[in-house]
């Protein structure tokens, strides 16, 4: 295996890895895992398929299930049953051969503690195999590209928890991985160091990596994930792109909206012409506390955005002034609420 | 070279030298060796504190015991021979002993440093075997630098040319026997116990392991060699004995290496069982 062109580009320090027999990246049937001892599985029979190139996220609570699901694929954790392969590798068949081909930025910092931060990416290499000139060669590379290289020879501990982030991920990259595990990435991370590490995930899926990552961050699966998969007590609840989870979902979809009243008419006659628009199901009139103006919530059929537009053109007919519309769309966390029945936290 | 020089970009085919990217032909045992050496490299830069970690406990002990108990009377002339080499076999075992349990128990718990060697292209054994191999090299460093203290303590130390290739496969032997147990220890108990744990272990170890008296002379003390032959570092220290000072009463030398590889395979496995537990789930 692990032959075919292989191509890391050093100025953007884009890694991609040994080509993977088919488009599947990761490959996940019927995965149990019951641990010693325990009452239940903790994975009850979880099956999922992750595509080259691909991001996906692993989204639930606490003890869902997420991180026996990717202890699993990254050789830590022995299944108790089922098939799980990444980049072509079965992980219970062959560990040492899967560690080859993916990559693993944990949730805890792990780094090497007696070495400098440079050194920590180097001699990662060369657990890996990277011959010696490479190897430096990459870790100024990704040093840069991580914002890191102002303090090469630093000791971990002298770093705040986003930059140790950052050279986790770093160190990484530096086999150049088929497939980048990423365990609750940004949790304890401040906005700006989360900002960049989604720039980073971005970056890497431009350059085709694939990438798998937890969180129990709903913003951080709907911005960074080509597709979520949706886990709770050991049972995969749903799989598919965000818009698309968010578009299954039965909720209401609303536009409240504010309108400030003109010389003439009255706000009955006003939601009655806007309950004539088609696709709206009911207007109703909502309290104003502001005392401003007329408030009315719209339940329409589909998308709420559509109707911003003739809303707006059947207020101005009636000689008033739209003065704010809220559209109210489920978001991923409706949607876990309706697949789990609870809040995320 | 297959692509052309574009500026920033450089590409490489698996095979061809020099690759960005693992080398298509990397085996384990280069990944071993790999984490050997970055062993190898953090203690080198510290290689003064080591010694001075390691050194200081049987430097004392061959002093007091070797040096200022019989200049005063207090122990027979010929005493420090017998304690030479017992001494070498505690600086083995002990170091080796420490050089794997107090890592392990830091490296699982609060550094989880180990994870990026367990996630490396090698079995998980493999780990364990290469941390018993590092810190068996300490001990033996430990056990050998003995040799020009003893000199420069006790004036001489009774080396002799016929026996020094087995001397040295006993120290290496004992410096392997106390690593294992390091493993034991750095993988069963619990990181909030190691404390306690060390002083419990530590003390009868180093006092059962006729360091300080050779074991056949214990006869008149049945229930205490019936102790000390349970002691792994007993058959380093009286094969030691054996080969280096064989006037001195001794266990039979062969005894002592036959026990010894036994006891040795034993706590591997033990020890083995320990840190594949340790390391997966």
């Amino acid at each position: 295996m692990s032959t075919g062109s292989q191509r890391v580009t050093v100025g953007h320090a884009s890694v991609r890895g040994p080509a993977v027999p088919g488009s599947l990246a990761v490959e996940v049937e019927d995965l149990v895992k019951r641990y010693p001892k325990a009452p239940v599985d903790s994975l009850a029979g979880v099956s999922f398929q992750v595509e080259r190139g691909e991001v996906f996220g692993f989204l639930g609570p606490n003890g869902a299930g997420k991180s026996t699901t990717i202890g699993i694929l990254t050789t830590r954790i022995r299944p108790t049953g089922g098939r799980a392969v990444v980049a072509g590798v079965d992980v219970a068949g062959d560990p040492v051969g899967a560690r080859r081909v993916l990559g693993v930025v944990p949730q805890q910092n792990n780094l090497d503690r007696s070495l400098s931060v440079r050194q920590n990416l180097v001699y990662h290499a060369g657990y890996h195999g990277v011959p010696r000139a490479a190897r430096n060669q990459l870790a100024d590379a990704l040093l840069e590209q991580f914002g890191l290289a102002d303090r090469p020879d630093g000791r971990p501990d002298d770093f705040s928890g986003g930059q140790i982030q950052r050279m986790m991920i770093a160190r990484a990259l530096m086999h150049a991985p088929s497939v980048l595990f990423l365990d609750e990435p940004s949790t304890g991370l401040d906005p700006a160091a989360r900002l960049f590490l989604w720039e980073k995930v971005a970056e890497l899926k431009a350059a085709g990596t694939t990438v798998v990552i937890t969180t129990h961050d709903m913003d951080e699966a709907a911005t960074l994930s080509d597709r979520v998969a949706i886990i709770d007590h050991g049972t995969l609840l749903a799989l598919d792109t965000p818009q698309r989870l968010v578009r299954s979902m039965h909720g209401e979809r609303t536009l409240d909206c504010t309108v400030e009243p003109g010389a003439t008419g009255d706000a009955a006659s006003l939601a009655l012409a806007l309950a004539g628009l088609a696709g709206v199901r009911v207007v109703d009139q909502l309290d104003d506390p502001a005392g401003s103006g007329w408030r009315f919530r719209i339940d329409v059929d589909g998308e709420a955005a559509p109707f911003v537009a003739p809303v707006a053109t059947v207020v101005a007919d009636a000689g008033a002034r739209l003065t704010d519309v809220r559209l109210g769309e489920p978001n991923l966390e409706d949607v876990f609420i309706e697949l789990t029945g609870r809040a995320l936290r | 070279m297959s692509a052309g020089p574009e500026p920033g970009v450089v590409a490489a085919d698996v095979g061809t030298t020099p690759a960005l990217g693992p080398v298509a032909h990397w085996g384990p045992w280069r990944t071993g060796l790999a984490i050997l050496r970055r062993d190898l490299f953090v203690t080198g830069r510290e290689f003064p504190i080591f010694l001075a970690q390691v050194i200081l406990q049987p430097l004392f002990l061959l002093f007091v015991f070797g040096k200022v108990l019989t200049e005063l009377g207090y122990a027979r002339a010929g005493y420090q021979e017998v304690l030479f080499p017992g001494l070498v076999a505690l600086a083995a075992v002990l170091t080796g002993l420490q050089s794997t349990a107090l890592p392990l128990v830091i490296e699982f718990s609060y550094s989880n440093e180990i994870e990026d060697r367990l996630l490396a292209p090698l079995p998980v054994g493999a780990v364990a075997v290469e941390k018993v191999v590092f810190a068996a090299m300490r001990g033996f460093v430990a056990a050998a630098v003995m040799f020009p203290i003893g000199v420069w303590i006790l004036g001489s130390v009774p080396w002799r040319a016929s026996t020094g290739v087995a001397v040295v496969v006993l120290m290496v032997l004992g410096s392997m026997l106390g690593a294992a147990m390091g493993l034991i220890l750095g993988t069963f108990v619990p990181p909030h116990r190691i404390n306690v744990t060390f002083a419990l272990v530590l003390t009868p170890l180093i006092f059962t392991g006729c360091s300080q008296y050779p074991w056949p002379s214990l006869d008149q003390l049945r229930w205490f060699q019936v102790v000390a032959a349970l002691n792994p570092m007993t058959y380093v220290s009286e094969g030691l004995r054996g080969l280096m000072v064989p006037y001195v009463p001794h266990i039979a030398t062969w005894a002592c290496f036959v026990v010894g590889a036994t006891y040795l395979v034993v706590l591997m496995a033990i020890g083995m069982y320990g840190f594949n537990r340790r390391a997966l789930s």
